[in-house]
């Protein structure tokens, strides 16, 4: 059919409402080729007090369209005379990804909270289509997310159970997609403001062929006396 | 008369070069709706359209309304690239205000806006920078029915039942053995849902969550989303490799 089959784009990337905000999460990840060049880095970037942004994809091009966003919506907020809404910020992340779709390969995920609409999620993925969604996905580690989201998301969740799902989300993410590691940071917005959390990777829960870890073959050995070692 | 100027990528904040861009063409699509049928009925347009948008074989959103109200006298549904048809609706969005604003009792009817969409559409594609859709646009004003199809490349016509990508193999058929003037809403919206049974069987990319919309002289009903049933109790899907094991 002539069409190209889209880009893997390196990362996990999740926005969820919940019953009054919204909870984004991703991997920490960012990686040139198979080298991991920054094993700790912060996806989930700011755009006004009360709007983040999740970037996936060319960690260029997705730094650049956040930046001239906080810039205009700095200035519209500045002209408005109150906060921008998550609506507009979104807007305006679609209007460069889609006027600029030829140059750009970055799929992104807004998520706040403004006082009209409450918490709200939109999905801009490559070529700039805008998508308002109860929950999103993006970034290559999340073809391994669509049936557990199909099957775990329930309407209406409280901010607890909202993280938890992110952070297990983000975390199964990593255990299949290469591209996707390191650790998993969340932010919740609501009309409290804004909490970042951080989960490093050995806090998270463990997946099927996964370990305990230890500092050594040694803590083992020596734990429980002498016994035969399992090959 | 107040000309409508087709948006050109220079406007600011949304251009990040310099006023000498290099070469635009649209090479491929990302996110895309599949096929828009659409047929005439004794009292107007019936369009049917499923809500799922693609990303390359992944079943990506499976919630997008691929057909909008236009006026108040068109409906427009539109199936391959989403952003490119939610830029569009931008397009529309100001030339329908643009005409309110003349305030002189006339509104533009469908046989003009798929005049205006045709020539957007040619004139970007003599650009080599295409809106990758394929349009089906329908209405009725002071008791015409119209219904048109615009392609990305220009092609424009009108016909009694339209229907775009797989549409035009699969349902297109069927709409030329059964369609007949004067159907009643009951016989056309079976008829749709028949030619929207197949693809759902047949076209990869079709998902089960559709709308049906029906624009008549009062004005234009989007239905809520519904799901169709399907069979699949044929003797011959059961075993169908029986003596022919390794065989599909």
């Amino acid at each position: 059919m002539g069409l190209k089959a889209p880009h893997s784009m390196g990362t996990t990337i999740i926005g969820v409402t919940y019953n009054g905000g919204v909870v984004l999460g991703a991997d920490s990840r960012t990686s040139t080729g198979m080298y991991i060049a920054n094993r700790a880095s912060d996806k989930i970037t700011q755009l006004t007090d009360n709007v983040y942004i999740c970037r996936s994809g060319s960690a260029a091009n997705s730094q650049i369209v956040s930046d001239h966003v906080r810039y205009f919506l700095h200035q519209h907020t500045t002209q408005l005379g109150q906060p921008a809404t998550v609506k507009v910020a979104a807007n305006l992340v679609r209007l460069i990804s889609y006027n600029n779709k030829n140059m750009l390969e970055t799929g992104l995920i807004v998520g706040g909270w403004d006082k009209y609409e409450g918490g709200k999620i939109y999905a801009i993925p490559l070529g700039g289509t805008i998508i308002e969604q109860p929950f999103a996905i993006g970034g290559s580690g999340s073809s391994y997310l669509y049936g557990f989201f199909d099957q775990a998301w329930k309407e209406k969740m409280t901010k607890d159970e909202a993280e938890q799902l992110v952070g297990k989300a983000v975390s199964l993410a990593m255990a299949r997609d290469g591209a996707s590691g390191g650790v998993v940071r969340t932010v919740i917005i609501n009309s409290d403001g804004v909490i970042r959390n951080f989960y490093p990777g050995d806090g998270l829960p463990l997946w099927h062929e996964e370990l305990e870890s230890h500092n050594s073959l040694l803590d083992i050995l020596n734990a429980s006396g002498p016994e035969p070692m399992n090959i | 008369m107040a000309t409508t100027m087709v948006k050109e990528v220079g406007s600011e904040p949304a251009q990040l070069l310099g006023p000498e861009s290099a070469s635009e063409r649209t090479l491929y699509p990302y996110v895309t709706g599949t096929s828009v049928v659409a047929l005439k009925y004794k009292d107007g347009i019936l369009m049917a359209a499923d809500m799922g948008a693609s990303y390359g074989s992944t079943l990506r959103y499976k919630s997008v309304e691929r057909m909008k109200s236009i006026g108040k006298h068109s409906l427009l549904g539109a199936s391959g690239e989403i952003s490119d048809f939610q830029e569009i609706l931008h397009y529309l969005d100001e030339l329908i205000l643009y005409d309110n604003m003349w305030d002189d009792g006339n509104s533009l009817g469908p046989k003009e806006v798929h005049s205006y969409l045709t020539r957007v559409m040619y004139n970007r594609r003599n650009k080599f920078n295409p809106l990758w859709n394929s349009l089906v646009l329908g209405g009725v004003k002071n008791g015409q029915k119209y219904l048109g199809m615009v392609s990305m490349i220009g092609v424009n016509f009108e016909d009694n039942h339209v229907a775009t990508g797989f549409g035009n193999h699969l349902a297109r058929p069927i709409l030329r053995d059964e369609w007949h003037e004067n159907l009643s809403f009951e016989d056309g919206v079976k008829l749709l849902e028949k030619c929207m049974r197949v693809l759902l069987y047949r076209d990869r990319s079709a998902v089960n969550k559709l709308q049906i919309a029906k624009i008549t002289e009062e004005g234009v009903t989007i239905s809520q989303p519904y799901a169709l049933k399907t069979f699949w109790g044929f003797s011959a899907f059961q075993n169908p490799t029986v003596g022919a094991e390794g065989s599909w």
